[in-house]
């Protein structure tokens, strides 16, 4: 048989490309060891969803992957964590810059006390991705299409960000969030302080985002994340107990543990 | 896997299910029932019994309705998810086929008012009463298995099957060998030989009952590899046996 068209070849072929490859990962804050030993590959253009009872880890090692945890004093990360193959945790590597490649949104919309078009402009800025106000204005639209708010909003440009409704100043995060070009975005329960209507949309909207973006998302809804992810992974006590594709994991997952907290039973 | 048998922490969640299960087993009782009141009244000729048994599917029918009608609820309200989600799929299926097999009884029990008072072909009613049990024995056991979660349960009877199917070839064959003797015969012939045919369908679908389980525990349906027995449909080239 020919290797071109082996069926090993062409799953391989299907199999979308790694974007983030974490190995080991421990994070202990202080005497606390909250993440034990973590191996997942998250892959390129897939929304991943991470799910696990409060205090699983699973927002503890979303916020590894840009490096969030640095703010912490008493946090500590062992393990690798690989972008695109560059270890993130290396010295070289300035945590600035990698937050403009890995964007994150966070539960609660959090826009600047400034206008909607400065909320946008604000990392591009920062990180001089535009030459002159003309290519700024493109950016700012490109981003506010980007996150399906442009057309309520592009009469009011410089009215406050936070005048919006709730689920437009959380469209408005994740505008800002992919306005410096990122490669991955980072979203930890992005539809908890949201009205159903409000969390349709943002969901619609990762569905779209995930044709230019590897996108992560921890939520504590089940739904949402059997609704809008490809990959899920189970998080308990700090480990990862389940990671696969989506209908397999809520449809026949492997572990009792994942069985028992997705369908509402105690573990 | 211990955690299954666990409660949900919602425990309304716990009562809509087993109420579904309820229904289920409901309706499994009244078939395996209408099955063996079938047989009987043919086996003795009591018009009565068949009567009854003809007037009893509606109940069938109507359990049928209330168990899609609550899985459709189930869903719609709880959302379901791994082993509760295969559980109402599964019994959605398992419904349908007790329907059928209610359908199945209700036309033995037609055809035995037919043959009742006509010919009558020497050992058919005693071979199709065997026939039944053997069915029935599958059947109740598919429905045990499926309560029990049983997988060891639910591989036995699909084996059980390949006999049923021999049962079935046999009397086909010998109903065949008294029509060609005797042109006589025909009409009772051909009315005991659906009736044969039916019970042969129970025998299939408390096969498909167990193959429902084992996707209900496992996620994952077996294969259908089990050798077919039933080779009737191939006796006109091979002519019967004498």
């Amino acid at each position: 048989m020919n290797m071109y068209d082996s069926p090993e070849r062409e799953a391989k072929l299907d199999q979308k490309a790694t974007k983030i490859s974490a190995r080991n990962v421990q994070v202990y804050y202080g005497e606390t060891h909250a993440l034990k030993d973590v191996s997942v590959d998250i892959q390129d253009k897939t929304v991943t969803a991470f799910i696990g009872p409060s205090g699983c880890g699973k927002s503890t090692f979303l916020r590894c992957i840009n490096r969030m945890n640095d703010t912490i004093d008493s946090c500590r990360v062992e393990g690798t964590i690989l972008l695109e193959g560059e270890d993130i945790y290396d010295r070289r590597v300035d945590p600035v810059q990698l937050r403009a490649k890995v964007g994150m949104v966070f539960q609660k919309p959090n826009p600047f006390p400034k206008s909607i078009y400065d909320n946008v402009a604000y990392g591009p800025r920062i990180h001089g991705l535009a030459r002159n106000k003309a290519e700024l204005d493109d950016i700012v639209e490109r981003a506010l299409r980007r996150g399906a708010i442009w057309n309520e909003v592009k009469d009011r440009l410089q009215s406050p960000g936070t005048g919006l409704s709730g689920g437009q100043q959380q469209r408005l995060c994740i505008a800002r969030a992919v306005a410096t070009e990122p490669e991955v975005l980072l979203m930890d329960e992005p539809c908890s302080a949201l009205d159903p209507i409000a969390t349709a949309q943002v969901e619609e909207l990762i569905d779209e985002l995930r044709q230019d973006y590897s996108v992560v998302i921890v939520t504590h809804s089940m739904q949402q994340a059997a609704r809008v992810s490809q990959k899920t992974a189970f998080f308990h006590l700090g480990n990862l107990v389940e990671f696969g594709d989506t209908d397999q994991i809520f449809t026949r997952p492997q572990d009792s543990r994942t069985e028992s907290y997705i369908t509402g039973r105690i573990g | 896997m211990s955690a299954m048998n666990d409660k949900h922490i919602l425990s309304s969640f716990d009562r809509d299910l087993e109420s579904i299960q309820a229904n289920v087993m409901k309706m499994g009782g009244l078939v395996e029932a209408a099955l063996a009141n079938a047989a009987a009244a043919l086996e003795n000729r009591d018009v009565e019994l068949a009567e009854q048994v003809r007037a009893g599917d509606k109940a069938i029918d109507a359990l049928d309705v209330t168990v899609k009608t609550e899985a459709a609820r189930l869903i719609a309200l709880r959302a379901p998810t791994a082993i509760d989600l295969r559980l109402v799929l599964a019994v959605m299926e398992i419904s349908s086929h007790l329907e059928r097999c209610g359908d199945y009884a209700k036309n033995i029990a037609k055809r035995t008012l037919t043959v009742t008072g006509g010919t009558e072909i020497e050992g058919a009613h005693g071979a199709l009463r065997r026939m039944s049990r053997y069915v029935e024995e599958m059947m109740k056991d598919a429905l045990d298995a499926y309560i029990q979660r049983d997988v060891a349960k639910s591989q036995e009877v699909i084996a059980r099957d390949a006999e049923a199917d021999q049962i079935y070839n046999t009397l086909f064959r010998s109903l065949l060998t008294h029509m060609m003797e005797d042109p006589r015969n025909i009409a009772v012939g051909m009315q005991l030989h659906f009736i044969a045919k039916n019970i042969e369908r129970v025998g299939d679908h408390a096969t498909n009952i167990a193959e429902q389980t084992i996707y209900m525990v496992t996620g994952e349906l077996p294969d259908d590899d089990r050798p077919k027995q039933d080779r009737t449909s191939l006796t006109l080239q091979e002519g019967p046996i004498q």
